[in-house]
């Protein structure tokens, strides 16, 4: 995996980023492609995807993490998004986003739902 | 680039590709850092001209290598301002889809409007969308 570190307990895989920005054409598509495989597979039902590296995406990331929310809702896994930045957490406020994806303060508050 | 202690310009001619511009970017941020913008701030400017010369070369320029996208802004301790004009058709602004929408919030495109405006004191569409005119002013 080049865009994620992955680690799997029994029973939840929680997922960082690798890159701090996510902007180039090339990031985003291979971010996507590592992420839609891990719902493509079926055999990651709880998914954590924790930001806390991430200091600035793009719109055409977001895009990306909706269809990924898409593909997770459509196999099935419950996925939910943590440790996001004050800066970050705006992006998906002012998009509207914070009503689409389940969102909590940290891994913990994550694992505690799942 | 013209530079004074209280004002700075730049023009450029960037080519249609998602990655040759970050470097002007970050020239622009880091003028701004040093008259003393905040994180936070430069954060919606970076997101305003990310998403702004992407929109140009995406939507307007569509990739094409023949065509640029033409950049200009005025820097001060006060004020962002950015001039980006592409060589496609242009649109209409006010066609496109609400992102954020109830409806439209699996619509994986379409949010970098949204987010310009969010960011920006104002934001104005010229010559039938070809130019879109990002303006930050802090009080």
């Amino acid at each position: 995996m080049n865009r994620i570190e992955l680690n799997e307990s029994a029973q939840v895989s929680v997922i960082r980023f690798k890159d701090q920005k996510i902007i180039d054409p090339e990031t985003i598509q291979e971010l996507g492609e590592e992420l839609f495989s891990l719902v493509e597979d079926g055999k990651h039902n709880k998914l954590v995807l924790n930001f806390s590296n991430v200091e600035f995406l793009s719109s055409a990331a977001l895009g990306k993490l909706i269809t990924f929310e898409k593909k997770a809702k459509r196999g099935g896994s419950e996925l939910i998004l943590t440790n996001i930045a004050p800066e970050i957490y705006q992006v998906f406020t002012i998009t509207n986003l914070d009503k689409l994806f389940t969102i909590k303060d940290s891994e913990a508050d994550a694992l505690a739902v799942l | 680039m013209n530079s004074s202690p209280k004002q700075q310009q730049f023009k450029r001619v960037l080519p249609s590709t998602l990655t040759a511009y970050h470097d002007f970017v970050q020239e622009v941020l880091g003028v701004l850092e040093g008259f003393g913008w905040s994180k936070e701030i430069l954060f919606g400017v970076h997101m305003a001209l990310e998403e702004s010369i992407s929109n140009a070369v995406r939507h307007g320029n569509k990739h094409d290598p023949s065509k640029s996208v033409h950049v200009e802004c005025e820097l001060s301790e006060k004020r962002f301002y950015a001039r980006i004009c592409d060589e496609g058709s242009g649109y209409d602004p006010n066609e496109v889809p609400d992102c954020c929408d109830q409806e439209n919030l699996e619509v994986p495109g379409g949010r970098g409007l949204a987010l310009i405006k969010a960011y920006m004191s104002s934001v104005e569409h010229r010559e039938n969308g070809k130019c879109v005119i990002l303006e930050k002013r802090l009080d």
